[in-house]
């Protein structure tokens, strides 16, 4: 099985993962810094911008986030490669 | 405590030496004393990286950037293959 | 309850096919140390730490498990075109003979993981103390391994996890601070 990938799957999955890596690095400052304004609305900013990437990314390469809508009717695409480690 | 003054994350020392040890000196042994030690609780609004940049260094924050390379290595042969 | 995404928290890229590096990368899957240490000490911390720092434990233990699985990609990479000869040079003999390629949890010595690695104390500030130290000691692995390592696209996501480890000792010495000063109760003089 011919398992390569366009180098487009690369560069929006990393945009997506730099996205992600934002939202996780400001849940760990909330988590000692609660109270930080300014750090919330970057957090609900990039959660936003993260959600509008997966669904992009989903629609052109198949299901990223389990629970995410299968594509085809017949095909369960979800166990499909790739897999992270696959790739 | 927060220091604003530049320091340097990687510091040495010199192991003790006797006239009975086996190995030649290796000079100098070297451990890091990354940012964070010395920050305290991080203060609001702190300079960050780009998106992009801040998954290349793995922090969002300036602050916490520790880029770590072999110190053995410097200048001299790799000590290992 | 958790769910999954399809991805690795940060590309892993191996450069070499070098599976003495992977033996050397079991020391962060399966060792005292190592991510899967990380991830089921703070899981198990949150139920009773103080309520303040429930999320930050949670939180950190989540993301330990994706540092896991950017391991297990590592040691996967290296080791699954590997022939048994090449698997006996790299010093994995021992783990050939009973796992063949197949990941297991031991340290890179071929010690296989128990819970004694990881502790409970109940004691807040013991706990936050222990994943602090366990934080640094993490931090000094990944240091140790890149000094091995020639490999400069694996150091690259190396030195990814050596930093995730010191954002995460920061938060856990803010945690303590909470911990420590909690204005919600009255002081007892």
């Amino acid at each position: 099985m011919d398992n390569t990938l366009p180098k487009e799957y690369y560069t929006k999955l990393e945009e997506i993962q730099a996205a992600d890596f934002v939202v996780l690095e400001l849940t760990l400052y909330l988590d000692t810094h609660p109270t930080d304004a300014q750090a919330i609305a970057q957090f609900n900013q990039f959660t936003r911008h993260s959600m509008q990437l997966k669904k992009a990314f989903e629609t052109q390469f198949g299901p990223l986030q389990q629970g995410s809508i299968n594509p085809s009717k017949t095909n369960w695409a979800w166990s499909e490669f790739p897999w992270p480690w696959q790739v | 405590m927060n220091s604003q003054q530049p320091f340097q994350s990687v510091r040495t020392y010199i192991p003790p030496r006797s006239p009975f040890d086996p190995c030649p000196p290796i000079g100098r042994k070297f451990y890091s004393t990354p940012p964070h030690l010395f920050l305290g609780v991080q203060p609001p609004d702190l300079p960050q990286f780009s998106p992009a940049e801040a998954l290349r260094k793995g922090t969002l924050w300036k602050v916490f950037a520790d880029y770590y390379e072999n110190p053995y290595r410097k200048g001299g042969k790799p000590r290992h293959g | 309850m958790w769910t999954y995404e399809k991805k690795l928290q940060y590309p892993v890229k191996v450069s070499t096919c070098n599976p003495t590096l992977a033996k050397y990368l079991m020391e962060q899957y399966g060792g005292a140390d190592g991510e899967l240490a990380a991830a089921l000490r703070y899981m198990n911390q949150r139920y009773t730490i103080p309520e303040k720092v429930i999320g930050l434990l949670n939180d950190i233990a989540t993301e330990e498990f994706s540092h896991l699985e950017m391991i297990a990609t590592m040691i996967y990479k290296l080791t699954k075109d590997a022939t048994p000869d090449q698997l006996r040079e790299a010093g994995l003999a021992e783990h050939y003979v009973s796992h063949d390629s197949a990941l297991f949890y031991s340290n890179a010595a071929g010690v296989p993981f128990t819970a004694s690695y990881i502790q409970a104390k109940g004691d807040p500030i013991a706990d936050l103390y222990e994943d602090i130290a366990a934080e640094e000691k993490a931090r000094a692995t990944y240091q140790w391994i890149i000094d091995m390592s020639d490999d400069p696209d694996l150091n690259d996501s190396l030195r990814f996890l050596r930093e995730r480890e010191i954002v995460h000792s920061q938060r856990f010495r803010e945690a303590v601070e909470i911990v420590k000063d909690d204005r919600s109760q009255q002081k007892i003089f």
